[in-house]
């Protein structure tokens, strides 16, 4: 991680368009998504040691922290996508609005409903463009009638950035736009279901600095309507989207506060170590 | 940004100082005399593997242009048979007795007007096919206004005058020890030339049944027992196979038990397909009491034998699946079921139809089960439902290869050539299909 080492001044990193005032409020908001003492183990391997975080209503949250600390293990708790792991073992509370996730009165399928989740590499149906945005909304019988669904997919497009590109082409195949619009079509499938929270996992590692820039922006614009989780190896990207940030190492969380306090003043000294690039 | 694309530049971009640091430039190893020495090893090495490689794939095209070449050129003619134009006069007292023999005799007679001793007379009578009165008995079953005119027909010759008309008669052998007498040679040579014996397409080879008379014999009946078994096999093994392999590879939580189980499918594709066989007279016959020979019992025992195949087979196309579709469907909330059935079946279906019409072809070529449950018989009407007795084409090549009329051996490999076309069709279906349900990634 050279990357971070030139970093010049703190001013570089302060969150776009994040005044203090909207930071200090950020940890009182109410908080969307809880997580209490989670620990994850796969098989007899322990990869989440005890993790309390607050995922507050309408912020971005960025988890950082080095190659294998558990970010994603930690992301995949929260829409129970990790019940589909062979010998994966979750303790602990999550709640959502409250509730705890894992209990009996949730059903995973609803929770994913409600929590979605954008993948690393992008995952596109081998299904037309439209097809791809549509088959959330059909499954959950979200919208009635052709012309509903019709507005469903066009709406989902615009809010991912899309809308001006592939509108000419909805019948062509998903897996034929390039990486970037395709991870940007996995973000507009995402959110036709109208989940309440989104969790993606490095969702530009794979794309170009200008299809980063792109969705970056789009984040910042869902942070309106959604509450986000983004987890990501570019400290750059963690300072500009989000407005809260996570630091994992070793399966703990060592210290989670206002991204700005964190990348200008971190209490910990790993954390000061992994965003100055000592390691990681 | 700006300083993450110069540092970018510069770690890629190898530095003066590094390379060039202590002023005497390093020879690289990649230009040694060693590393070409190796290098021209590893050239030479991957000349060979090409030249084996060709090799072997000449060989097998040379065993299979062999193979096919002795084949048709031995089963090609079958497709034509022998027929004596005879001009008869349907005698409506004979018609009425549906007595066609005399008929067709008188007819043929009228051609030999020299002949008059009731010897001669015998050895024109054996110039006809036994089997040549019922065709003239069903072209008036068809047509009764027919009855007491006189018309030309072309009826089927004796299976021995068949093959002396395509030149496969040894004409050189001593009387004694052939089967047509220098009088019967003579006889078909007079009608050959003046033009009222001659050959024409043999339908009958494609609708009748087995017969003893080899001109009579056809392999229709094995045909529709071979599809009608098929169909047995296909309705059974295709739906609890892909279902099986579905549940295994998606659902089935991966513990010992299923562990188990996948050794034993993978156990039973390799069981010899004759066990398979005295299972289905055990428990289907003897258990059950279900009809010998009958295409139902030999479907269900040609399903439990082609299950296993089908079920690895979809297993393995659906493995190749990528996970991160599996991820995706769940991620927004569909079902595991929804998942499966939406989005994985569809990719996997031309791995999936692949192996099962392997599994049907296999079981179309199989004779060692059936021949256990009795499908090995002969059988002269061409089935009509699933209990009828019935045998099947590989079975009937079997039976065929069996027989000594040298007529037969052209039939058999008849047969095994229209065995090899059905199972060419069914191998391009399963190209076709593939075709079709493959996706761009
Ligand atoms: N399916 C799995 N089975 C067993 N161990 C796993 C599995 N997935 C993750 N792990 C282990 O859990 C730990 C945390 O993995 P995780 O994927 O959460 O790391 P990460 O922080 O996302 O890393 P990266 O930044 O490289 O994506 C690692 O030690 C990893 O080896
Ligand atoms: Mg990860």
């Amino acid at each position: 991680m050279s990357i971070t080492s030139g970093i010049p001044s703190p001013l570089k990193l302060r969150p776009r368009g994040d005044g203090r005032a909207e930071q200090r409020s950020s940890a009182d908001l109410p908080a969307k998504m809880t997580a209490r003492g989670v620990k994850v183990f796969y098989c007899a391997k322990q990869a989440l040691k005890g993790i309390d975080l607050d995922i507050h209503e309408n912020r971005v949250l960025a988890l950082i922290g080095p190659s294998g600390c558990g970010k994603s293990t930690f992301l995949r708790c929260l829409n129970r996508m990790n019940d589909t792991v062979e010998g994966c073992r979750v303790e602990g509370r999550i709640a959502l609005d409250g509730e705890d996730v894992y209990g009996k009165a949730v059903d995973a399928v609803q929770l994913r409903a409600r929590v979605g989740m954008v993948f690393q590499k992008p995952n596109p149906f081998p299904k037309s463009i439209y097809d791809n945005i549509a088959y959330g909304p059909r499954i959950h019988g979200l919208a009635s009638g052709r012309d509903e669904l019709d507005e469903v997919v066009q709406t989902s497009l615009k809010r991912a950035g899309l809308w001006g590109e592939v509108k000419d082409r909805l019948r062509e195949p998903g897996t034929s736009l390039s990486g970037g619009q395709q991870q940007r079509l996995c973000i507009a499938r995402a959110i036709a279901v109208s989940p309440e929270v989104i969790l993606m996992d490095e969702p530009c590692s794979a794309l170009d600095p200008i299809a980063t820039a792109h969705i970056e922006e789009l984040i910042d614009e869902l942070r309106a309507n959604y509450t986000i989780v983004i987890v990501t190896h570019n400290m750059q990207q963690a300072a500009r989207v989000s407005q809260r940030t996570a630091f994992f190492h070793l399966g703990e969380m060592v210290e989670c506060d206002d991204t700005e306090e964190i990348f200008t003043n971190p209490r910990d000294e790993r954390t000061q170590g992994y965003i100055t690039g000592r390691y990681g | 940004m700006t300083d993450l694309v110069e540092q970018d530049v510069s770690a890629v971009t190898p530095s003066p100082a590094s390379s060039s640091g202590s002023n005497t430039p390093v020879k690289s190893r990649v230009r040694s005399e060693a590393f070409a020495r190796r290098l021209r090893a590893r050239h030479v090495a991957e000349r060979r593997f090409r030249l084996a490689g060709a090799a072997a794939v000449a060989l097998a095209a040379l065993m299979l242009v062999v193979l096919l070449g002795s084949i048709v050129a031995k089963g090609s003619t079958a497709f034509w048979e022998a027929r004596i134009r005879l001009e008869v006069t349907l005698d409506p007292a004979e018609v009425a007795e549906r007595n066609y023999a005399p008929i067709l005799r008188r007819a043929l007679h009228a051609q030999f007007p020299q002949v008059t001793d009731r010897a001669g007379k015998r050895v024109l009578n054996d110039l006809l096919s036994s089997g040549a009165p019922y065709e003239l008995e069903a072209m008036v079953a068809k047509n009764p206004a027919l009855v007491g005119t006189t018309l030309t027909v072309w009826v089927r010759a004796d299976d021995e005058i068949d093959q002396l008309v395509k030149g496969r008669y040894r004409r050189d052998l001593p009387e004694s020890e052939r089967g047509l007498s220098d009088a019967k040679i003579a006889a078909a040579d007079a009608l050959l030339a003046s033009g009222a014996l001659a050959q024409g397409f043999n339908t009958t080879l494609f609708t009748a049944g087995d017969s003893r008379e080899p001109e009579q014999a056809g392999i229709g009946g094995a045909i529709v027992g071979s599809l009608l078994t098929l169909l047995v096999t296909m309705a059974l093994s295709v739906p609890v196979g892909i279902s099986a392999a579905v549940y295994l590879e998606e659902f089935a939580p991966k513990n010992r038990w299923t562990d188990l189980i996948e050794v034993n499918i993978n156990n039973l594709a390799a069981v010899p397909s004759i066990i398979f066989g005295l299972l289905g007279l055990a428990v289907f016959l003897g258990f059950f009491g279900m009809p010998r020979s009958a295409p139902l019992v030999g479907g269900l025992v040609m399903a439990l034998m082609t299950l296993p195949v089908i079920i690895i087979s979809a297993r393995v196309a659906l493995k190749a699946v990528p996970p991160s579709i599996r991820e995706a469907a769940l991620g927004i909330g569909a079902s595991p079921l929804q998942t499966v059935l939406h989005h994985v079946l569809p990719l996997a279906m031309p791995g999936i139809l692949t192996g099962t019409i392997i599994g049907m072809a296999r079981a179309l070529g199989e004779t060692a089960p059936l021949l256990m449950i009795g499908m090995v018989a002969f059988i002269v009407d061409v089935p009509h439902g699933l209990t009828d007795s019935a045998t099947v084409l590989p079975v009937q090549i079997y039976m065929w290869a069996d027989s000594p009329e040298r007529a037969f051996t052209e039939r058999t490999s008849a047969a095994i050539l229209i065995l090899l076309g059905v199972l060419i069709l069914l191998n391009g279906t399963a190209v076709i299909l593939r075709k079709i349900f493959e996706r761009r990634w």
